[in-house]
């Protein structure tokens, strides 16, 4: 019975992670039809912002909250930063052209970041400081859950609890809310369409980052490479949950997440991916537009 | 009399189609004018000019919204148009479905507010008034167009002609000093058009809004219209008061095709 409950919390945990990337996927590809595949590499690129940040705080004798809370700002200000040039460069120009060209130029953005991480950086794995401490209170349960893990999974579910404040109450996201379901209206009524792109991607992106750092920091280990894993892990948590739907993307991650644990838990961790992507398969096949997504009909 | 919207020369062409051609229009303050024509003589494309949603081939499109300098507008991006002061509603319904009533018409405030993210996490108190000015405002709105106990419904579940006023409550949502309808009336039952009839009066007389619709019922157009324009094959064949407009021969002739015997 502990087993089963420190599988459901690792998996949750994992879940939440793959949810932080999942959101920013399933955002942009709400309002603009477009798979961020450059995506990845904006998590991946929070994650040495934080490190960055944390050996040059650490260094300047900052104490261990201190350093944690500003590496994490760091990231999340890099990486939005990054995220919204990547749209501007990649994706802005290409607005009005078909739907393959802003693929391709995310594909080609993904693949200039992480040569570009490889050649600012190192191709070799860097260790990453554990930052989360230890908690006292937690010791006794310390065979069910760690300490990282229950700071991954307040911080999540805080992360989403205030995005869907956000796009549910203020006018910013009412003005989300409507670019996503008809773009040239809302700009009709009014609103600066491009401006709100831009919030998206910001958006996405600072929920990676902190993915980015939280996930680095319980791994112990990153590499320029660690961005196209963890995008494809969310990418299908997005599709499994339904694109383009927020409460999917998290549903979805969290479904993923439980699959893996539980897979890792009871038959091999090398089947991990087996079960992973069988399930999407299973999901495709039976119900095409994801768990939470609605088949739309197109008018002919 | 002052003239607040200004049309000159003005020609849209989609590859090697004319779609409106050399075409002058004005609108004055406080009047409400109408587009009649056939099907296809671009009175559609017009208003997607005027708004921005196509950039026009030639001529000029100049606003002096009230109290205002003049100013020319072509090539601006639909949602500076709005900011301006025009504002629209679709001959097909588009609205957002899967909105409230109420969210609908907020949206209209959007360009009318300037509240971030940053302001709505820490809700301060500037954040907070303009949240409820902007509630106070629609609900007013929404209370002028008659579906104020509609609110909270999904747009999507409104019956039809509830539909159509709420799209008029959303462009009114944005201030304009004009409004630009097409065709309003589509679809309505008599009732339905007299009652929207009364409504477009009592947004011009009481709120200041000057209007130019596109309508093909015919006795709304008379009984509403200061001035009527017709078109055909994308230009002008003429204007007058709506006395003028049916007793003349190239109106007829564009509606009911050329008298062989003639």
């Amino acid at each position: 019975m502990e087993y089963f409950l420190e599988l459901i919390l690792g998996g949750l945990t994992r879940g939440s992670i793959y949810a932080l990337i999942a959101l920013g996927y399933t955002m942009v590809y709400g309002i603009i039809q477009l798979i961020n595949f450059a995506h990845g590499e904006i998590y991946m690129i929070g994650a040495f912002t934080a490190l960055i940040f944390t050996s040059v705080l650490t260094l300047l004798g900052f104490n261990e909250i201190a350093v944690i809370v500003l590496a994490s700002l760091a990231a999340v200000i890099y990486s939005s930063a990054y995220g919204y040039t990547v749209e501007k460069i990649a994706y802005m120009p290409l607005r009005r052209a078909s739907r393959l060209s802003p693929l391709i130029s995310a594909i080609g953005m993904s693949i200039f970041l992480q040569n570009y991480v490889l050649l600012a950086q190192t191709s070799d794995f860097l260790p990453f400081p554990n930052l989360i401490p230890e908690f006292e209170f937690i010791k006794p349960y310390r065979h069910i859950i760690s300490s990282p893990e229950i700071v991954i999974l307040i911080t999540t579910s805080t992360a989403m609890i205030l995005l869907t404040f956000l796009i549910k109450f203020t006018r910013t996201g009412k003005a989300m809310r409507a670019t996503a379901q008809d773009r040239n209206m809302a700009m009709l009524v009014g609103v600066n369409v491009n401006r709100v792109i831009s919030i998206t991607f910001v958006i996405g992106s600072a929920l990676a980052a902190l993915g980015g750092v939280l996930i680095a920091s319980h791994v112990g280990q990153i590499n320029f490479y660690i961005g196209f894993v963890a995008g494809i892990k969310a990418f299908t948590a997005a599709v499994l949950g339904g694109i383009g739907s927020i409460p999917g993307a998290v549903l979805g991650a969290l479904v993923l997440g439980l699959t893996e644990s539980f897979a890792t838990g009871y038959v091999s961790s090398d089947y991990e991916d087996v079960f992973a992507f069988g399930l999407l398969v299973l999901i495709l096949i039976f119900k095409p537009a994801g768990i939470l997504g609605r088949v739309t009909a197109r008018k002919v | 009399m002052n003239t607040i919207l200004e049309v000159k020369d003005l020609s849209m062409d989609f590859g090697g189609l004319r779609a409106l051609d050399h075409l002058d229009l004005n609108v004055v303050e406080g009047e409400i004018a109408a587009i009649i024509g056939p099907n296809g003589a671009g009175k559609t494309t017009f208003f997607n000019c005027i708004t921005g949603i196509y950039n026009p081939t030639e001529g000029e499109i100049l606003i002096s919204p009230p109290g205002k300098k003049r100013k020319k507008i072509n090539g601006l991006k639909p949602n500076r148009v709005t900011k301006k002061g025009m504002a629209r509603t679709f001959q097909n319904i588009r609205l957002f479905s899967n909105m409230t009533v109420l969210e609908n018409v907020m949206i209209g405030r959007h360009c009318r507010t300037s509240s971030g993210i940053v302001g709505a996490i820490l809700r301060g108190r500037s954040t907070i008034k303009e949240e409820k000015d902007v509630v106070d405002f629609s609900y007013n709105i929404l209370k002028k167009t008659g579906i104020s106990h509609l609110v909270n419904e999904f747009a999507k579940n409104l019956p039809y002609g509830a539909q159509r006023r709420l799209e008029i409550a959303r462009a009114m949502a944005t201030e304009p000093f004009l409004l630009l309808l097409d065709e309003p009336a589509a679809g309505m039952n008599p009732r339905e058009t007299r009652e929207l009839d009364e409504l477009i009066t009592r947004l011009r007389d009481e709120d200041n809004v000057s209007i130019l619709m596109i309508e093909h019922d015919m006795k709304l157009v008379m009984s509403l219209s200061d001035r009527i324009f017709v078109m055909d094959y994308g230009r002008k064949i003429a204007q007058g008061t709506p006395s003028d407009i049916i007793n003349n021969p190239v109106v007829i002739k564009a509606y009911l095709g050329e008298d062989i015997d003639a």
